[in-house]
């Protein structure tokens, strides 16, 4: 049997974890079927985020959709978010199966 | 008399920390050692509540937390004048120092037991009252004039936020189930509790020094503010509670929660509601400062203090 391959757009949001809730509502309310988190750790422009305590939590927030519900949601994290929070987004194209669950 | 055992735990993490060591305390043990002195604390404290008439409670409840209200009142304009702290900025920080610091509560109730020395149990509710509304005169002070105030988010995140949640749940736990129903409870809440707040408090210790770094930016204003500020609170609540006619060890623990400074509650509310204020200056001073000089110098003055002033007001 052939694998089916459609290509979507994989949106990685890494920010602190204070905003995750806002952030995945955010997105769920932008036409994002799903996401996945996980806890992130690393360095940048705010200092080191290490996770030891709550306030230096980061989250890595994983969305796969179409382009332009990403791009949608990307917008909208630059305008509403990158002024005041540690936050780093990206998108890359990407190959999925099951194409209809995203 | 006896140095509290406790406290060496959190210099030795603070030791730790500015040697670099690789020490380091598993986030989730961070989180389930909160859970358990939260609901620990709000369980002693429903404990000493089922045997107080609670009316007899309301007019000096009233009194602690209004006088508690005018601490980020006053710190606000001494912040932003002169200090010279933005508007958020200086908003944020008072609202961190209007509202309490549970842990410092809890090793100031450690240090009273320590020198056997009685306090109202009770006093847990005044924790858990004075826990946010400095957190909504913060908001207000950020957002005066500009309508879009978010203190619907921050009621939210204090009132449904895991400290208000599980004190108060233990509060009630407590009251309702009593000293007697309690009893099978009593070694895993009562008797770990203190070896429990030692191993949090050398993760305090840690954390107390990864801010060390965020102190070189804030500035030699806000390094004397966060030890200035807690020791006017503290003579302020040894007053009140004088005046309440508290005992002595009430009064130090009233003074201790007027100069403890939040940096759970408050730090997750300020956030969420003045996203503009810079975590480093607020953090930075109050868990950077202000705890450490809390728990090695404030809490003795304060019960010093306390024993001054009883019987002169």
């Amino acid at each position: 049997m052939s694998l089916t391959h459609t290509r979507r757009t994989l949106l990685c949001v890494i920010c602190e974890s204070s905003i995750e809730a806002a952030v995945v509502a955010d997105a769920r309310r932008l036409g994002a079927h799903g996401y996945t988190v996980s806890d992130a750790r690393g360095w940048g422009n705010h200092g080191e985020r290490d996770g030891g305590w709550p306030m230096s939590g980061n989250v890595r927030i994983e969305i796969l959709s179409e382009a332009s519900v990403a791009d949608a949601i990307a917008t909208h994290l630059q305008k509403t978010y990158f002024a005041a929070y540690a936050m780093v987004c990206y998108l890359s194209e990407v190959s999925v199966l099951r194409s209809d669950k995203f | 008399m006896p140095f509290e055992p406790v406290i060496l735990f959190f210099l030795l993490g603070v030791l730790a920390g500015v040697v670099r060591s690789d020490l380091k305390i598993p986030a989730v043990l961070y989180e389930s050692l909160s859970i358990f002195l939260l609901l620990a604390i709000g369980l002693k404290g429903g404990v000493e509540l089922a045997r107080q008439p609670l009316a007899e409670l309301a007019g000096p409840a009233l009194v602690v937390v209004g006088v508690g209200a005018l601490l980020p009142l006053i710190a606000f304009p001494v912040l932003q004048r002169l200090g010279r702290l933005s508007r958020s900025d200086a908003a944020s920080v008072a609202a961190h120092y209007g509202s309490v610091s549970v842990v410092t509560f809890a090793v100031g109730a450690a240090y009273l037991s320590n020198l056997r020395q009685a306090y109202e149990g009770y006093m847990v509710v005044f924790l858990v009252l004075l826990e946010f509304p400095a957190l909504m005169i913060g908001v207000w002070l950020a957002k005066r004039g500009q309508g879009d105030a978010n203190l619907g988010k921050v009621l939210h995140e204090v009132f449904a936020g895991k400290s208000i949640l599980l004190l108060v749940g233990g509060l009630l736990i407590g009251w309702l189930a009593g000293a007697e129903g309690l009893k099978p409870l009593d070694k895993v809440f009562f008797d770990l509790f203190k070896g429990l707040l030692a191993i949090f408090l050398l993760e305090m210790g840690l954390v107390a020094a990864s801010r060390f770094d965020d102190l070189k930016r804030a500035g030699a204003f806000l390094l004397g503010f966060a030890i200035a500020m807690p020791l006017f609170a503290g003579t302020l609540g040894a007053l009140t509670a004088s005046v309440l006619g508290f005992s002595v060890g009430g009064a130090a623990l009233l003074a201790t929660l007027y100069a403890s400074a939040s940096y759970i509650a408050a730090p997750a509310a300020m956030r969420i509601a003045v996203p503009e204020a810079n975590p480093a200056l607020s953090i930075g001073a109050a868990l950077g400062i202000t705890f450490p000089f809390n728990l090695v110098v404030g809490i003795p003055t304060y019960f010093w203090l306390a024993r001054q002033l009883e019987g002169v007001v």
